[in-house]
């Protein structure tokens, strides 16, 4: 990569994405700002740094601690399997805590933060660190007073750190109109992340920014990251979605007639399907119709749900003739509910990453991925969605995302963020007329295929579902009543 | 330990004062921290301190003990509870609240 002596040499965090939005990862023998309010997800970050470092390229670290204790540190990174301790007692990793309490400290005339310096020069002597974090370094403004002094200190601090080819994270926290609460970024020129935590209906999501990165070429997205159990990664959106090959393979929907409406082979594989549609006209009928079409090709399914347990699927679907059961037995159909709103919106995401990995299916349903939608309305709710879709087309699965829309016309406002990132979206429709009541469905787009641009009448038998034509007909309600009946009686 | 009732207040008219006054190298700061304090305290502690002057530049890991982390730094260790005044102590009316003395002196 560094081909030329010109190259910025840098040194990868061994955090999943950020190495690769940042081309490699910090600039090496510099300080990186990372900025974020409380809760973002700074000292995870800038730990996993220094325990990337040790573990996977042996260079020894510095934790300057500013607000947490080592005990503290270490009892809250056990749970991302990280043993602090061990890295401290094998002598690659320092912690030092640096307590101030302003109202300890009495303040008479000069003085500098020469104590601070020994002390952390001391530390990377004595393990010959490679790297460094000071966080929160902003508390010193807090715990004293005299901010020319702090001021010219960080600056020399800085300077310090450079001078001895340490690369280094100082975190500050978010300030009003500005990056850090005390300006930090005036001091950091070479690189500065920001870290932002939203958290809308009780359901967060985090982003990381690269703000600026000098002399190198740096994804300039906002991007989501997660704090999974085995620490913080960053998945990128853009940069993953132009390389999924497109599979020219077609796989049945489990209906031949909707199979026919889709240029008479079905879906291609690997596509990302979109099913929307009012409360009960059959969206989840329709995923697992498609589910079971995979298991009788032989192919591992997955079915993640979020609203009904496993055993009321079974019992559902087997009222239109699906025996789930039997592939349930066979190991070919996994059912696997999941409760969105008690793990957020990021770890809903890392969840249901997990699970596909573990199961590796050809075929996967979300049902219903609304959870998602009402939660973060727009590009929240877009980018986790994109990530998903993304990493389901790079490992060529097929997905099908069942989405309850409200009655009336929002249907298509509702699913206007969501369809743009998906192939195929097929849309049921409640339709009443004369006393009747019935539900239709159409393809409004997919891609790569010539579809029918019908409006089917969608009926649910006991041998499954069906679709009837009596909309291009024009059949009159009397004679759709009766076709209903007829596939009802399975003909 | 036997009954200790009668000494535990009255026993120990002469405070013993332990101070403690951390400094990086021989900079003009810290040599006037310490006159300063020198100063002060034959005026106001006679015969009942005693100063210990710690280098970190010789001895880095002491600063921990303390939490140091601007020099100068004094710490009052004995009578507790622990104080701590940071600066070249030069207002001499602030020093000597930071260490209770003010308030501390019977008159």
């Amino acid at each position: 990569m560094d081909s030329g002596k010109n190259f910025l040499h840098k040194t990868p965090t061994g955090i999943k994405g950020l190495d690769e939005i940042t081309n490699g990862g910090l600039p090496t023998g510099r300080t990186t700002l990372v900025c974020g309010s409380a809760g973002s997800g700074k000292t995870i970050l800038a730990m996993e740094f220094l325990v990337h470092g040790v573990l996977d390229h042996g260079e020894p670290g510095v934790f300057m601690a500013f607000e947490e204790t080592g005990k503290d540190l270490a009892e809250n990174f056990a749970s991302f399997g990280y043993d602090l301790e061990q890295l401290q007692r094998d002598g690659k990793l320092v912690i030092d805590y640096v307590s101030i309490e302003r109202s300890e400290i009495e303040e008479t005339g000069e003085y500098d933060l020469e104590g601070l310096f020994i002390r952390l020069g001391d530390a990377v002597d004595t393990i010959k660190a490679k790297r460094v974090v000071l966080d929160t370094i902003e508390v010193l403004f807090a715990g004293l007073r005299n901010d020319s002094i702090i001021r010219a200190e960080l600056r020399r601090l800085f300077r310090w750190l450079k001078n001895r080819g340490l690369t280094a994270i100082v975190t500050g926290e978010r300030g009003e109109g500005l990056l850090s609460r005390y300006g930090l970024e005036e001091y950091v020129a070479d690189c500065v992340i920001l870290l932002d935590h939203r958290v809308n209906e009780q359901l967060s999501t985090r982003r990381l920014r690269i703000v600026k990165y000098r002399g190198t070429l740096h994804g300039a997205d906002e991007y989501p990251f997660l704090m999974a159990e085995n620490g913080i990664s960053v998945l990128p959106l853009t940069s993953v979605g132009l390389t999924h090959e497109a599979p020219t393979e077609r796989i049945s929907s489990g209906s031949a007639e909707l199979d026919e409406m889709l240029g008479g082979k079905g879906f291609f594989r690997g596509s990302s399907i979109l099913v929307s549609g009012t409360a009960g006209t059959g969206k989840s009928s329709l995923a697992m119709t498609y589910l079971t079409a995979a298991c009788e090709r032989g192919e591992q399914s997955l079915y993640l749900g979020f609203e009904e347990s496993k055993d009321q699927i079974i019992r559902n679907m087997a009222s239109i003739g699906l025996d789930l059961r039997q592939w349930v037995d066979k190991g070919l159909l996994h059912l696997q509910t999941v409760r969105p709103s008690s793990l957020g919106l990021e770890g809903h995401l890392a969840s249901i990453l997990q699970i596909v990995k573990q199961v590796k299916p050809k075929v996967v349903v979300f049902d219903p991925i609304t959870t998602f939608v009402s939660v973060a309305e727009g590009s929240g709710m877009r980018s986790m969605l994109t990530r998903l879709v993304d990493f389901l087309k790079m490992q060529q699965i097929s997905a099908m995302f069942t989405h309850l829309s409200t009655l009336g016309d929002q249907l298509e406002t509702t699913s206007q963020g969501v369809s743009s990132i998906m192939d195929v979206w097929l849309l049921l429709r409640d339709v009443e007329d004369e006393g009747r009541r019935s539900s239709a469905l159409y393809v409004l787009k997919s891609r790569g295929m010539a579809h029918s641009r019908e409006m089917r009448d969608f009926i649910l038998t006991d041998r499954g579902i069906r679709l009837g034509d009596n909309y291009i007909k024009g059949l009159n309600s009397t004679n759709r009543a009766e076709q209903e009946r007829s596939f009802r009686q399975g003909r | 330990m036997a009954p200790n009732t009668k000494q535990s207040v009255g026993q120990e008219p002469q405070q013993k004062w332990t101070l403690r006054l951390y400094v990086a190298g021989q900079t003009p700061k810290s040599v006037s921290a310490f006159t300063n304090l020198k100063r002060l305290c034959e005026t106001h502690l006679k015969g009942q301190y005693e100063i210990e002057v710690v280098d970190l530049l010789e001895n880095p890991r002491l600063a921990k003990g303390d939490q140091i982390v601007a020099v100068p730094s004094l710490v009052r260790r004995l009578p507790p509870p622990v104080k701590k005044i940071i600066g070249d102590l030069a207002d001499e009316e602030k020093v000597l609240v930071g260490l209770d003395l003010r308030s501390a002196r019977p008159a």
